[in-house]
């Protein structure tokens, strides 16, 4: 992320550098720790799906709405899935107005390109008429707050999302005239569900010093010139790969970056989904933001 | 409206209040740790955020500079998910910058902004749920989120909607009775003071039922004011008893 959001001193980014180098982070973690990741589902109730993520102060908001619309005529037999994000002037007021617009642009690009494989999402299951209707289904991403690794939490919010997410059951019928009409199911718990089993999170991994980080802070981020942001699956794929910021990295560092992306990222792909899975099947009444 | 009755016969709305009813209201001040100060409202299903940054120096527009006091700065936004229909941006239409602009007037009214010269205070609002009274929902978290980042007020900020329906005032109306097409009244105003800072109506009323609704609605900003300050006042009574406790 180009975070512009504070300074740093001298001193600061020395202790920083340093903590790195000896893999004891200010926080107290080490260079492939995680920070504490809360998750909750189902929040918005006007959208087909909702998570509420907070990894650190980062804090994102993602509704899932699910609405009809015309097939790619590329690919007549598949659903589209769109992306959104804004950048709330909650998170920073540098983001008011346009401010946040390119960063927006930056984590929807990076979104498009981990859903980009055909693998990712059963989009043929969104197929309602080939070449006639299809289920658009519109990820819209809220950062609320910026507190570093925006992307990494970007990705995890929107898996948690698209897990929640209920597309209502549709029933094609020809009439006499061969004309076709959609009939919406009257029930509203007689719904579909996304595999989201080979959806990718994108792990990154900053470079301070010599060493490199998983899940910077924002003051570990002022510190990072180089970053490597990876796509894994839950099977340890790599999808889609992207480097930013104003440094440069070595080819051999880039082995050691993906390598450790991998690791990272399995683990927390099986994580989100333990944890998914078991909100599912609690009975917990809902926190939002009151908790 | 065909088919929807908003008043049953027993005088019960469709979502089981009477008509002096509020929805409840939930609250909570300091959601965020990196603003000033922030709250978070529920007023039945509608959902809003605030964040309050400053004051601080003026940073876009020199020119606004006031040398005298605070300039104030909203900026209102809905997330795009959070109505029915899905919106396709979340800002910058008309209806969040006409919605900005009654915000910053309001709480230029309410912030002693003589006490912060050549400076600028920001409120950003977001709703993250809408379903009927947005602005209301908005004025009442920004007033939380105000007083969460500690900046002097002359007496809170409340806001509530009333409308008529059925030849009857309705409190606090939602986004069904919203769209059952009749009169609603917008208020925001200083609960202690009994002093209106913004009043707002879109559609026709006969002058004799005016009172009626005013004063129904002047009645929900109190009612509002009373569950606010408890959240005020317990939220800091529990930061006290943290703060002593370590």
């Amino acid at each position: 992320m180009s975070s512009t959001l504070g300074v740093l001193s001298d001193a600061e980014r020395l202790f920083i550098v340093h903590g790195v180098q000896d893999d004891l982070r200010s926080d107290g973690r080490a260079c492939e720790d995680y920070r504490h990741v809360q998750v909750e589902t189902d929040v918005v109730s006007n959208t087909s799906g909702s998570a509420r993520l907070r990894l650190g102060n980062t804090d994102i908001l993602v509704g899932v709405k699910a609405e009809m619309g015309e097939p790619d005529p590329g690919r007549p037999k598949e659903g589209k899935l769109e992306f959104f994000v804004d950048c709330s002037a909650n998170a920073s007021p540098e983001f008011e107005g346009r401010g946040g617009e390119e960063l927006a642009i930056e984590v929807s690009n990076a979104l498009q390109r981990i859903f980009n494989s055909r693998s990712t999402l059963d989009l043929t299951a969104l197929c309602i008429i080939p070449e006639g209707q299809c289920w658009v289904l519109y990820v819209d991403v809220l950062v609320l707050e910026c507190g570093g690794n925006l992307f990494d939490a970007v990705s995890l919010a929107v898996k948690a999302a698209l897990f929640n997410t209920r597309i209502p059951t549709v029933v094609v019928t020809a009439d006499d005239e061969g004309q076709q009409e959609i009939e919406l199911s009257d029930d509203p718990y007689d719904v579909k569900r996304l595999d989201v089993d080979n959806v990718p999170l994108i792990v990154t991994l900053s470079k301070i010093g010599h060493r490199h980080v998983v899940d910077a802070s924002w003051e570990e981020e002022l510190c990072s010139l180089a970053r490597l942001t990876v796509g894994v699956t839950q099977k340890g794929t790599i999808a889609g790969l992207n480097k930013e910021g104003s440094g440069s990295l070595d080819p051999e560092s880039i082995y050691e970056m993906i390598e450790s992306g991998k690791k990272v990222g399995m683990v927390l792909n099986s994580r989100l989904k333990e944890a998914l899975e078991k909100e599912e099947n609690s009975k917990r009444e809902k926190i939002g933001f009151l908790g | 409206m065909a088919g929807l009755e908003i008043i049953s016969d027993q005088g019960y709305r469709i979502d089981g209040r009477r008509s002096s009813e509020l929805r409840k209201v939930c609250a909570r001040m300091g959601v965020f740790t990196q603003a000033d100060g922030s709250a978070y409202i529920e007023q039945g299903n509608t959902k809003a955020l605030a964040t309050v940054y400053g004051p601080h120096e003026v940073r876009k527009g020199r020119g606004k500079i006031q040398h005298d006091r605070a300039v104030v700065n909203c900026q209102f936004s809905m997330a795009t998910f959070s109505t029915g229909e899905r919106k396709s941006r979340p800002k910058g239409d008309r209806r969040s910058q006409e919605m900005s602009m009654h915000l910053r007037q309001t709480f230029e009214a309410v912030i002693v902004t003589e006490l912060f010269p050549r400076s600028q205070i920001d409120i950003y609002v977001q709703i993250l749920q809408a379903d009927g009274g947005n602005y209301c929902a908005c004025v009442n978290a920004a007033t939380l989120a105000v007083i969460d980042a500690g900046i002097p007020m002359k007496d809170y900020v409340c806001a509530c909607t009333a409308g008529f329906i059925q030849d009857s005032p309705l409190l606090d109306i939602s986004y069904v009775e919203e769209s059952a097409g009749a009169p609603f009244l917008t208020v925001a105003m200083m609960p202690k003071s009994e002093q209106i800072v913004l009043l707002e109506m879109n559609s026709r009323l006969h002058a004799d039922n005016m009172e009626k609704v005013l004063d129904l609605a002047t009645q929900g900003c109190k009612d509002v004011f009373a569950v606010l300050d408890r959240h005020v006042r317990d939220h800091v009574s529990e930061s006290h008893a943290l703060m002593t406790a370590s």
